[in-house]
């Protein structure tokens, strides 16, 4: 029964004579030890007698050999899958030393018109001071994220030539975030900003705010003064 | 209804499953042997396996009593296993340098997760010199080191040697006070080598004319430290030999000790 849909297999799969010589006589070996089996418990059920002759082979007040290696097994198998998992978790620690999402810049008497560069090194953003913003066309503070929209570099600010550069592929953007020139398809992205109750100013990087999908209306994305 | 109908019982699905994926190219090209349930594939099973294969195909009774071996030569190599693991894993948050050594340390029990990875590297680290002393101990005891075996005695000597240079090395890299002072005492010893030690016996020998050849910064304890004191070039010297250079040697003689132990005959037993 077992034998029929292996010959074919056999002769389908590219390696030729050695492997059916060597499979079928194991595998009808496995099939005969199932069949053993079966006969076995079957006969078993309906004899008490014959299985409590074999009882006395493993004397073990507890439990049985097979159940001795089966717990011993499983707890060997649980205590890994654990340590597995814990390595696993060790890999995500539970501090990380890295500048917050969120960061008060100072007040906003302590901003010249224009682009301020003191907080890039650090967070990543350039906090800009205009009279009329591109979307709002009032007077404000905006925070654009140095990240640059073609693949990640991070553009200077060129203050001669009003623009923001990217020196990986030329990329460039104007002081408001909106790409002009180079290979970046979209402006730069801008970031949260609000007052604080003592009158500072809050750069929140958690929320962006994207021009192409109109998120620059955003009241958020914007600081009024 | 006088004819009889044989139907032969379908084998349950999961045993049709087994049988289809055993077969599968994918399934004999990593198993190529049956289960061991004849002696044939028992023996195949510990030829055609790169890491059953460490292991004799048979091997005495004695090679098994534990009273005999101790197991002792075994548990040193899983403690080495234990410790390469974790060692690798505390390289991920630990960088040798004077600003973070110490500071990585701490953090490693206090900000990551299940902070015993370090505690585990440290205990494991103190059992392996003893399984390895108790090991060596064995084998004098049962006299293993004589002919046909006195190279792998050898080796074992070695082998002895590093295990103790990778506690000594490791032993720096907290760097915290005991580590730094234990580290001066240990590596001022290396001043009195013979001839390669800047106030050994015969390094007064090597020079030429009046130049000595062997003065404070070019001799052995230079060679430990990277300096002429324990600091940030000792800590990233130790930490090489540490992670790198001694493990890389061991495990080199860790093959050649394996290896020669099956050529010599086996394990040793009772004569």
């Amino acid at each position: 029964m077992a034998d029929e849909p292996k010959t074919p297999s056999a002769a389908g799969t590219p390696t030729p004579a050695a492997k059916p010589a060597v499979k079928p006589p194991a595998a009808t070996a496995a099939n005969d030890a199932k069949l053993a089996g079966r006969t076995t418990t079957a006969a078993a059920r309906p004899r008490p007698k014959a299985k409590a002759k074999k009882v006395d082979v493993d004397t073990s007040p507890l439990m049985g050999r097979r159940g001795w290696m089966g717990l011993a097994w499983g707890s060997f198998t649980a205590a890994s899958a654990g340590c597995l998992a814990a390595t696993g978790r060790f890999m995500f620690p539970n501090v990380l030393n890295e500048p917050p999402q969120q960061f008060t810049v100072g007040f906003p008497e302590d901003f010249g018109q224009g682009v301020d560069e003191r907080f890039k090194v650090e967070h990543g953003v350039w906090v800009i001071r205009t009279d009329n913003d591109h979307t709002h066309e009032t007077p404000g503070f905006y925070v654009l994220i140095s990240v640059c929209t073609h693949l990640g570099c991070t553009p200077n600010w060129l203050s001669a030539e009003n623009k923001f550069k990217c020196p990986c592929h030329g990329s460039g953007f104007r002081p408001s975030g909106i790409n002009f020139e180079g290979p970046a398809p979209r402006p730069l992205e801008r970031a949260r900003i609000v007052r604080q109750e003592d009158g500072q100013i809050l750069v929140d990087k958690s929320q962006h705010f994207q021009e192409e999908l109109g998120q620059w209306t955003d009241p958020e994305s914007f600081l009024q003064i | 209804m006088a004819d009889t109908k044989t139907i032969t019982p379908k084998d349950p699905a999961f045993v049709r499953a087994w049988d289809w994926l055993t077969e599968t190219q994918i399934w004999t090209s990593i198993f190529r042997h049956n289960a061991p349930i004849d002696d044939r594939n028992r023996v195949l099973v510990m030829l055609s396996n790169v890491f059953l294969h460490l292991h004799p195909v048979r091997l005495r009774k004695s090679g098994v009593r534990l009273r005999y071996t101790w197991c002792m030569g075994g548990l040193s190599f899983f403690l080495f296993l234990q410790l390469t693991f974790t060692g690798l894993l505390l390289m991920f948050y630990y960088r040798p340098t004077l600003e973070y050594a110490y500071t990585d340390i701490v953090s490693l029990r206090e900000h990551v997760p299940l902070g015993i990875m370090r505690e585990m590297h440290r205990w494991g680290a103190h059992a392996m010199v003893i399984t390895v002393w108790l090991h060596m101990f064995r084998v004098f005891m049962t006299g293993s080191y004589k002919p046909p075996r006195e190279f792998n005695w050898n080796v074992g000597v070695i082998m002895l040697v590093l295990t103790l240079l990778l506690s000594f090395t490791g032993y720096l890299l907290p760097w915290d006070q005991l580590a730094i002072w234990a580290i001066t005492v240990g590596s001022n010893m290396a001043r009195a080598t013979p001839f390669l030690g800047n106030e050994g016996p015969g390094a007064s020998l090597l020079a030429l004319g009046d130049v000595g050849l062997i003065h404070q910064a070019d001799d052995a304890r230079f060679f430990l430290l990277g300096g002429t004191f324990v600091g940030e070039s000792a800590l990233l010297r130790f930490y090489v030999f540490h992670c790198v250079a001694i493990p890389l040697v061991i495990g080199f003689l860790m093959a050649v000790h394996f290896w020669r132990v099956r050529k010599d005959g086996g394990i040793s037993g009772p004569l």
